[in-house]
């Protein structure tokens, strides 16, 4: 295996979604190829660091803020719907009554 | 070599219920899927807008959005992917506001010389993200992130720090599976390369 192949194969190799046969070809490959050991372990780092920084937390104070603007937003909007329905309502039965 | 546990969500069956209700105009029923998915909806929009104000106004549209159209939802899908398909086109309309000198598109599939190929083979010290503080490190974290394409890091944010699997992050782009993983390779070693400079093993430190 050349290494350009094995990198082809690193995302599913460390999401372990290969079959048994392939991931034993990669693993036989890291045995001897420092470069691809280093490439796998410090890409498998890339994506812990990432997964664990708690990047782009939302704070509490915000995340009130943000609820009361949504959930006004949505009681808006189911009242435009409702009085829609009884403009449209109120048009049916002129229309029947005629 | 252990591989990495993917945190996937997996929706309880009250949130169809929960849904459901909503559709049927229960309000708090909402509110109740705001606060399971605010938080991720707010992670995904900063993370493709780089913009904080921006951020802020995708979770508030999305989930509006989310609500308007919850007829539309056919729970073919999870409640949550079909949220951040709304949440991250939100997004890269405001990023498209913000930049329009530049075409921004999910479709991108940019392609730089050997892109994929690593440049620098070095080591890193044991637990690199130590050697900062949280604040530096979240800098450092940030500025990386940035420098990718969009459509690599509206990637690699959903499959890899929000969990989702390659098939829900592929429905919820609207891209083939081989898409997803062509760009999370991509986006995974252009991390990786960049974080080198930050991460690497310097002399005197030892051997995990």
């Amino acid at each position: 295996m050349k290494c350009s192949d094995f990198l082809k194969e690193l995302t599913d190799y460390l999401d372990n979604t290969m079959d048994s046969h392939t991931k034993a070809e990669l693993e036989e490959h890291l045995q001897w190829c420092h470069n691809c050991y280093v490439v796998c372990n410090t890409t498998k780092s890339t994506i812990e660091i990432y997964r664990d920084s708690r990047l782009y937390e939302l704070p509490d104070e915000l995340r009130t803020r943000i609820h009361s603007a949504i959930i006004s937003k949505c009681e808006c909007h189911k009242k435009d719907v409702a009085a829609a329905s009884t403009v449209k309502t109120e048009d049916q039965h002129k229309d029947s009554s005629k | 070599m252990e591989a990495i546990e993917n945190k996937v969500v997996e929706p309880p069956s009250e949130e169809s219920i929960l849904v459901d209700a909503a559709r049927a105009g229960d309000i708090r029923a909402f509110e109740s899927l705001v606060r399971r998915y605010d938080r991720n909806v707010f992670r995904i929009a900063q993370h493709i807008t780089q913009n904080r104000e921006d951020a802020e106004d995708v979770v508030q549209d999305a989930f509006l959005k989310a609500y308007q159209n919850l007829g539309q939802f056919q729970g073919q899908s999870k409640f949550y992917t079909w949220l951040v398909r709304i949440a991250v086109n939100e997004a890269l309309m405001r990023l498209r506001r913000r930049r329009p000198e530049r075409m921004v598109s999910i479709d991108e599939d940019v392609r730089t010389e050997d892109d994929s190929m690593p440049r620098e083979i070095a080591d890193w010290s044991p637990n690199p993200e130590q050697q900062y503080t949280q604040a530096e490190l979240k800098d450092i974290l940030g500025k990386t992130i940035q420098g990718l394409p969009p459509s690599f890091r509206t990637v690699f944010v959903l499959r890899d720090v929000e969990g989702l699997s390659t098939e829900e992050t592929a429905s919820a782009l609207e891209l083939s599976v081989p898409a997803v993983k062509s760009r999370l390779l991509r986006a995974r070693l252009q991390l990786r390369e960049r974080l080198n400079k930050y991460f690497k093993r310097r002399d005197g430190d030892t051997k995990p």
